[in-house]
């Protein structure tokens, strides 16, 4: 069992949801909320990369982030380290390619707040940020939640674009389904079953505990 | 309320998850990182085994192929030793300045034909068996290395267009992203067999799952393996690399099926 590996995704699955957190949360209100001019094309943006396989976002990000790119000569000269095969080029990776899971549930629990709710918050002198906090939120709850969680566990069995930007580096980039691969190719099938194993377990809990919890939300506001 | 309980669930996990995940981790301390060719799996990693227990110094080690991993290292990729399967690739990453010499031939890999347990299929030197097979249709699935990228997929083209079985077995090959890869293919038993690094037959792992036989050296150019010390490369990896120039680590070598080129 691998847990460097492991301890390496979950930390990567939880500075995914650390970052996303906040963007779900602005632009999944605004996608829910605002009509604009281009917004069709922002929701087909954010939809993207689930269609997208990962060799070809990974392809963009290789070249857009790779060592002899703007890009990366920035963060170069900023931080000092490489882009790719770092931890920092898999969390921007991460946070890229789960666009879709986190802004699409929370647009849709902000649909599900009733227009004369928000309405009656600014009535009563509630300021946006307010409003947001003590009223939408609370019922947009279940979106909300159900994003981060998909986001979480989604980040935790990532593969692809860890193959391309990441290198298999114990310890920097080599998360858990990765290591279950390179298991696999050392024909050490009883490790690969552990860790899959624990995979499994971790994936579904994550999952249930979403279910479990946005149905006793569900309950409470019915 | 039960928002603000969950809520309350959220910040504290969001806090714990921050106090426990510092971005950069201990990533500096860490053992340098050696990114080895696929046929090298279990001969290098006995050898870090056996450094780590000579010098008490660790290092990392990454398998995959060596053209992946030569386009990797052109990326900014932070490996200190490249062992290669073949030295071509060696000697671009050197003209082009990644490396920080021309670095050192440390073995000669050879090529198998392997076939799983229970195969129809016999591994013989010379193919025989497997063109009479593909001539009766017998052969489901053959499996190589890519040989667009990895230098076992190259030679194992090179011994197959010698033979003159390249083109007959066009259908029904099967190509790994590495030769390890290739390997499982060869031994899943979805497939007749396949051609990989003798040194992977060598395992006890693979060995158990099918039998092989060497393919001769003459049909294909030779493997040359070369590795090198890339630019980034600190103490541990310098030690490492002159490890492997030393007898305990050749003999290791040696045993996983790995001839020692003529000094040159």
């Amino acid at each position: 069992m691998d847990w460097t590996a492991l301890g390496l995704s979950l930390r990567l699955a939880g500075w995914t949801v650390v970052i996303l957190l906040p963007v779900a949360v602005i632009l999944g209100r605004a996608l829910a909320y605002r009509r604009f001019l281009g917004k069709g094309l922002i929701e087909a943006l954010v939809m993207l990369p689930l269609v997208l396989p990962p060799t070809v976002f990974g392809f963009y990000l290789l070249v857009a982030f790779g060592g002899n790119s703007p890009v990366g000569d920035l963060w170069q000269s900023l931080f000092g380290n490489q882009l790719v095969f770092s931890f920092e080029g898999l969390v921007v990776a991460s946070v890229i390619f789960n666009l879709p899971f986190a802004i699409q549930p929370a647009q849709r629990g902000f649909e599900a707040v009733p227009v004369e709710v928000r309405e009656a918050a600014a009535t009563c002198g509630m300021s946006p940020a307010r409003s947001l906090w003590r009223v939408e939120l609370p019922l947009a709850w279940p979106g909300v939640m159900t994003a981060m969680v998909l986001t979480f566990a989604h980040t935790l069995g990532e593969f692809g674009i860890v193959l391309m930007v990441g290198g298999s580096i114990p310890g920097e980039t080599k998360t858990i389904a990765i290591a279950i691969y390179d298991r696999v190719q050392a024909f050490d099938n009883r490790g690969a079953a552990v860790m899959s194993a624990v995979l499994v377990g971790i994936s579904l809990v994550t999952i249930a505990v979403t279910y479990w919890l946005s149905a006793r939300v569900g309950r409470r506001l019915s | 309320m039960l928002f603000s309980l969950s809520r309350r669930i959220l910040w504290a996990a969001l806090t714990a998850l921050i106090a426990a995940m510092p971005l950069r981790g201990a990533a500096q301390d860490h053992a340098p990182v050696i990114a080895a060719a696929s046929d090298l799996q279990f001969a290098v990693t006995e050898l870090a085994e056996a450094f780590a227990a000579e010098t008490g110094q660790a290092v990392r080690l990454a398998f995959g192929s060596t053209g992946n991993f030569a386009r990797q290292i052109r990326a900014g990729a932070p490996f200190e030793l490249f062992m290669a399967a073949d030295e071509a690739f060696v000697a671009d990453l050197h003209a082009d300045g990644f490396t920080r010499d021309a670095g050192d031939l440390y073995a000669l890999g050879r090529l198998v034909i392997i076939v799983p347990e229970g195969s129809t299929l016999t591994p013989d030197a010379d193919l025989d068996a497997l063109e009479r097979m593909l001539t009766a249709g017998g052969i489901t699935r053959f499996a190589i290395a890519n040989p667009e990228h990895a230098p076992y997929g190259m030679r194992a083209r090179e011994a197959l267009i010698t033979r003159g079985l390249w083109e007959d077995l066009q259908p029904v090959m099967v190509l790994g992203e590495n030769v390890s890869q290739a390997a499982q293919f060869a031994l899943s038993g979805n497939a007749a067999g396949g051609i990989i690094a003798y040194s992977l037959a060598l395992a006890p792992e693979v060995g158990a799952r099918g039998s092989h036989a060497l393919i001769p050296g003459g049909w294909h150019a030779p493997l040359r393996q070369r590795m090198v010390l890339l630019n980034g490369a600190g103490p541990v990896a310098e030690a490492f690399y002159a490890y492997m120039q030393e007898p305990r680590a050749r003999a290791i070598m040696a045993r996983h099926g790995f001839e020692r080129p003529g000094d040159e």
